[in-house]
């Protein structure tokens, strides 16, 4: 990876439908991203940072722009291909966790392997010290729904991470939890998900939780319009946000 | 992935079960009533099939199935008897002849009269007497359901008292002359459900008002090595009557029943209905399971499941359910015809009403698995996010 960025984006634009229909989520994204980075995308509703994440994990196409995605273009690949990208080098981290209910949390945390095809008991085996890691190896049974929403969290941290992914896609990943369980999470997240040879791109309206992050991409209307990126900025947003009291 | 998907459908009991539910109820239906249906229609050539020894049975042309008696002159048994390639004819009277009862009651009767020199048409299985005994003075036999229901006899002087099978020794009127009962045989249900009473055919045509015509059918066996249906053609052409193999003449018979009564349209209303229940219930439900779990194929297409991985997860959850469910209403279907007794309810499962359950279960989980793959396929992982 080294000398690669982990996303490299120039002009990206995406609108939706055609003609007079024709809705411009994204209207030209400039933004690079290392590995290794901790990067949070914040913004109104509405703003794009949706579409643009959904960009950054493969789902989605551009509609134009230059793209590089861990050094490959997923827009130059096949949809099979592009699946194939974001099982090997793609980890999701989503809101509602959407954790199987009627599965174990341990089958859960191995279905990025499962999908790979990878051996059953091995896959189990790899998931069960990854729940050792996040603090939940005595829930590897249990079903999602007896756990708390902190825990689910972290089952879906595991889940996430399994498959050593390249980009770590977290969209809103405390807003279903409370102030405390957030940070913790979000802890975790650093912990176990920063390496150096991984980006962690956050969604997050989530102003408590800006601090974990190392730069911080404001989405408006379809562009990113500033970055902070000095601990400077980054502690006069955490004051901002005191003073609004949404961190005590 | 698709132990997974099994645990996905298990796991969501009360659709789990409801899915179950619809498929074994649908299988049920759609099998119990086409039992019933066969059981029924076998019936109509039951005759036939009690009558083993014939190679072939002979009638007047215009006759429409097995119950439906055109009498025939009795020369047509020697015209019969002299075409080549037959080693016996026999002459069959068939008619509904109205028996009084010991206890003054009427009971409309099947009578059947067979060859007095050979006997060849009697049941095989003898109850109470044996064959032999049909050549005593005013014998006939009956067979066991109508000695034991249609044809009870008073126990005491009083008419409406208890009452007992008629049995051996025991007498009533046909046509104002006496039959002595002289056997019991068991034999298989008609449809005509009226109790069948078999003699001798000289017997039986006393038995009959008088009329020219008495010969109803005739038995044919070929001799050993003749082609049969060479044989038939030659009957045909020299005597003018029409010659049928069993398996011909049950098939004219069932054809009969099948084109002119409305019983095919009754029997088919409650397969399709129960085929019908299978799709609201079953159908409805398993599409429901997989919109439920709509968000977890999402996540699951978002973190690199492939369009063929989940149409399989889909199909073996769909599977799955239709394997059980058939095998549960297969079950309940057999059962059911245990418990009920052959001559209260026609009921034949054949070989072949397991297949078309099979076909109908798989269309209907066919059917609600393709509309939930093809939601699945069509999911854009981008859903799975916020928003």
């Amino acid at each position: 990876m080294s000398g690669e960025q982990a996303i490299f984006c120039e002009g990206i634009t995406k609108t939706y439908g055609e003609g007079e229909a024709a809705v411009k989520a994204l209207r030209g994204i400039d933004f690079t991203a290392e590995f290794g980075e901790i990067v949070a995308l914040v913004g109104p509703s509405g703003c794009g940072k949706t579409t643009l994440i959904s960009i950054f994990a493969a789902i989605l196409s551009r509609s134009s722009g230059a793209l590089r995605l861990a050094g490959v273009d997923p827009d130059a690949m096949t949809n099979q291909e592009r699946t194939l990208f974001r099982r090997e080098k793609v980890g999701f981290i989503f809101q509602q966790f959407n954790l199987v209910p009627q599965i174990s949390v341990v089958e859960n945390v191995a279905i990025p392997l499962l999908l790979r095809g990878e051996n059953r008991t091995e896959s189990l085996d790899r998931a069960e010290k990854l729940l050792i890691e996040v603090g939940l190896h005595n829930r590897a049974q249990s079903r999602p729904a007896k756990l708390s929403g902190g825990q689910q969290q972290r089952v879906a941290i595991a889940r996430s991470l399994i498959h050593e992914p390249s980009i770590l896609v977290c969209d809103e990943p405390t807003s279903a939890l409370d102030g405390a369980t957030g940070q913790r999470v979000m802890e975790l997240i650093r912990e176990q998900g920063r390496r150096p040879d991984r980006l962690v791109v956050l969604v997050t309206h989530d102003e408590r939780i800006y601090h974990f992050a190392d730069r911080i991409a404001h989405v408006d209307d379809g562009l990113i319009t500033r970055i902070v990126t000095s601990d400077v900025e980054l502690a006069a947003l955490q004051a901002a946000a005191f003073e609004k009291g949404k961190i005590k | 992935m698709l132990r997974i998907a099994l645990k996905m459908l298990f796991g969501d009991s009360a659709k789990f079960y409801g899915i179950l539910l619809g498929l074994t109820f649908a299988t049920l239906l759609i099998t119990q009533q086409a039992a019933i249906f066969v059981g029924l229609m076998s019936r109509t050539y039951a005759l036939i099939e009690e009558t083993p020894q014939a190679d072939l049975w002979v009638t007047d042309p215009t006759m429409q199935f097995v119950d439906d008696t055109k009498p025939m002159q009795v020369t047509a048994l020697d015209r019969v008897r002299s075409v080549s390639g037959i080693e016996w004819a026999s002459p069959l009277f068939k008619g509904l002849l109205v028996a009084k009862l010991p206890n003054g009651g009427r009971q409309i009767c099947d009578v059947i009269g067979v060859d007095d020199a050979t006997l060849i048409g009697v049941p095989a299985i003898m109850l109470q007497g044996k064959v032999e005994d049909l050549r005593k003075t005013d014998a006939v036999f009956i067979e066991s359901r109508g000695a034991a229901k249609q044809l009870l006899q008073p126990l005491t002087a009083d008419k409406n008292g208890p009452k007992r099978p008629m049995q051996v020794g025991d007498e009533l009127e046909l046509n104002e002359r006496r039959a002595i009962i002289a056997g019991i045989a068991e034999t298989r249900p008609s449809f005509q459900n009226v109790p069948t009473i078999y003699t001798t055919y000289l017997r039986a045509v006393g038995f009959a008002p008088a009329n020219r015509r008495t010969l109803s059918l005739i038995l044919v066996k070929a001799l050993p090595g003749q082609n049969l249906l060479e044989l038939q053609t030659r009957i045909q052409a020299q005597t003018g009557l029409t010659a049928y193999t069993p398996a011909e003449f049950s098939w004219k018979t069932l054809d009969y029943w099948m084109t002119q009564t409305g019983i095919p349209i009754n029997f088919g209303m409650a397969i399709a209905l129960g085929f019908l229940v299978g799709v609201a219930i079953a159908g409805q439900m398993f599409y429901n399971f997989t919109l439920d779990n709509l968000r977890y194929f999402g996540a699951m297409k978002a973190m690199g499941a492939t369009s063929r991985q989940l149409l399989q997860m889909v199909a073996v959850q769909g599977l799955a359910a239709g394997v059980l469910g058939l095998g549960l209403g297969l079950g309940a279907t057999a059962l059911f015809g245990l418990m009920i007794p052959g001559d209260r309810l026609a009921f034949k499962l054949t070989w072949h009403l397991p297949i078309i359950s099979t076909i109908a279960v798989i269309i209907i989980v066919l059917g609600a698995s393709s509309l939930s793959i093809w939601k699945v396929i069509r999911l854009d992982p981008k859903e799975v996010f916020s928003g």
